[in-house]
């Protein structure tokens, strides 16, 4: 085989012509990492955003936990909606997220569910009932909302009854998926999750008892130079997203 | 977050009971298994075929599968529930069976193998000293068969302490009766405290690999033996 430059320069020209055409039709993709209570409106939101604007968004739905880590490894996120604070406040200081690009996108409310109708009719009540030998609560360590779930029975003055009969999901979702299946009788989610479901009851706990959840939206470094990561993150405040967010069941701040 | 010590409480108990879990589940699968294996081991038509092959979907079905359908089995309205009148999910029996499950076709093959490889001949020399088959299954053939029950029973044990899907789908993260070794890397790698998950992620290597090189040096022992 014989070596020619020439064929070898213009392979590498092509090769970069490609490239520099390729280069702004990706940049009109963001990906980005969303905590799995989020799922539905992130969704929705999304198309939202793509009609408006004609980029493109791909979300990697996880557990806030498992999203962070795979930031810490290089994971090609350029946008990060996690289920908190602290993951999104860890990320800029520990440089993974552009400083002072952080906000509240959603509040999460916690909600008492259970795939029977009329069963929590009497609020919280119910928790105290015979017969009620499961309560699935998210791992408290690792979601917000497993934390909120341990706050709230805390105030209510259940916690050290009811802490023999905790069963605890990886996230919110396994944890609803273990109340939908009737393998926990009771179970603490978001709200965002059962918001539209027609079957089942729910009691709504009230705000007082247990520290909000802000779920904070930050714009990661891999998302520093991209302007469709920044549209993103400016069409969560848009009056449309909050209007979305609004209907599955988060607050919004302000 | 502060420092805390490399092994701590929580983890000697994550240890302890998925080694409780794996042992109890390595004895139930060779009471299962080893008359299972004979039975297979027999000949015989499709039908035996067919479950040899229910027998060894578990190799090739992903763990989620299992776990949603033990899920959905041992939640309160199916049949099994009330068979045996109690909930088995988020317990550590309802562990043990989605683990007898899940481990079954790497105890019942191996023993299987073995008892094929071994033929009729030995048996027929029993009954021809006129032993009684049920004295010529436990005299000869569980003796002869014995490197396939010990490669069944390690590969079992080391199977089920590995098992992350079924676990996780199944048994509700409950520290000390359903929070096992693979749940518990999982959530050390979730929340950054990596030299833990360092410390039982690399002694599950170390694990596997020694299971392995055990299995290959019982292997060359029985290759050597019959030379």
């Amino acid at each position: 085989m014989t070596f020619r430059p020439t064929a070898l320069r213009s392979g590498i020209a092509a090769l970069l012509a490609t490239l520099a055409l390729s280069a702004p039709a990706r940049a009109a993709e963001t990906v980005v990492a969303v905590a799995a209570n989020f799922t539905d409106a992130a969704t929705e939101i999304g198309a939202a955003f793509e009609k408006a604007t004609g980029d493109r968004v791909t979300y990697s739905f996880g557990s806030t936990g498992q999203l962070y880590t795979q930031i810490t490894q290089d994971a090609p996120f350029e946008v990060f909606l996690a289920a908190d604070q602290a993951r999104p406040e860890k990320a800029e200081a520990e440089g993974h997220a552009v400083d002072g690009s952080r906000f509240t996108y959603a509040v999460g409310k916690l909600v008492l569910y259970s795939s029977e109708a009329g069963a929590l009719d009497d609020g919280s009540d119910a928790l105290a009932r015979p017969g009620i030998a499961h309560i699935a609560i998210a791992n408290p360590v690792t979601a917000p909302y497993g934390a909120a779930a341990v706050e709230a029975m805390k105030a209510l003055g259940l916690y050290e009854t009811l802490e023999p009969k905790i069963v605890q999901g990886k996230s919110i979702s396994q944890t609803h998926q273990f109340v939908a299946t009737g393998n926990a009788e009771l179970g603490f989610v978001a709200l965002s999750q059962v918001i539209a479901e027609e079957g089942g009851s729910r009691w709504i706990v009230p705000q007082e008892i247990y520290t909000p959840i802000r779920q904070d939206a930050v714009l990661l470094t891999r998302g520093a130079d991209s302007e469709t990561a920044r549209a993103y993150l400016d069409f969560l405040k848009s009056p449309e997203a909050l209007a979305i967010i609004g209907k599955y069941g988060y607050g919004t701040e302000d | 977050m502060t420092a805390s010590p490399l092994f701590d409480a929580a983890m000697i108990e994550t240890i302890l009971l998925t080694l409780k879990l794996a042992g109890i589940t390595t004895v139930v699968l060779l009471l299962v298994g080893t008359p299972l294996a004979w039975w297979l081991a027999q000949g015989g038509g499709l039908w035996k075929e067919v479950v040899a092959t229910v027998v060894a979907l578990p190799i090739v079905l992903p763990p989620t599968v299992l776990g949603f359908y033990l899920l959905i089995a041992m939640g309160p309205h199916s049949p099994l529930t009330g068979l045996l009148g109690r909930q088995l999910s988020f317990t550590f029996t309802g562990l043990v069976l989605g683990s007898v499950v899940y481990s079954l076709p790497f105890v019942v093959n191996p023993i299987r193998n073995a008892f094929e490889a071994m033929g009729p001949r030995p048996l027929e020399a029993a009954a021809t000293l006129r032993a009684a088959p049920l004295d010529a299954f436990f005299s000869v053939a569980l003796p002869l068969a014995s490197p396939g029950i010990m490669t069944g029973a390690i590969l079992g044990f080391a199977h089920t302490v590995g098992e992350f899907g079924v676990v996780l789908m199944i048994g509700g993260g409950i520290p000390g009766r359903t929070k096992v070794l693979s749940v518990t890397i999982f959530d050390y790698v979730e929340t950054l405290q990596w030299p833990k998950a360092h410390v039982l992620a690399g002694g599950m290597l170390a694990m596997s690999f020694i299971v392995i090189l055990a299995m290959m040096l019982i292997e060359r022992r029985l290759n050597g033996g019959r030379k």
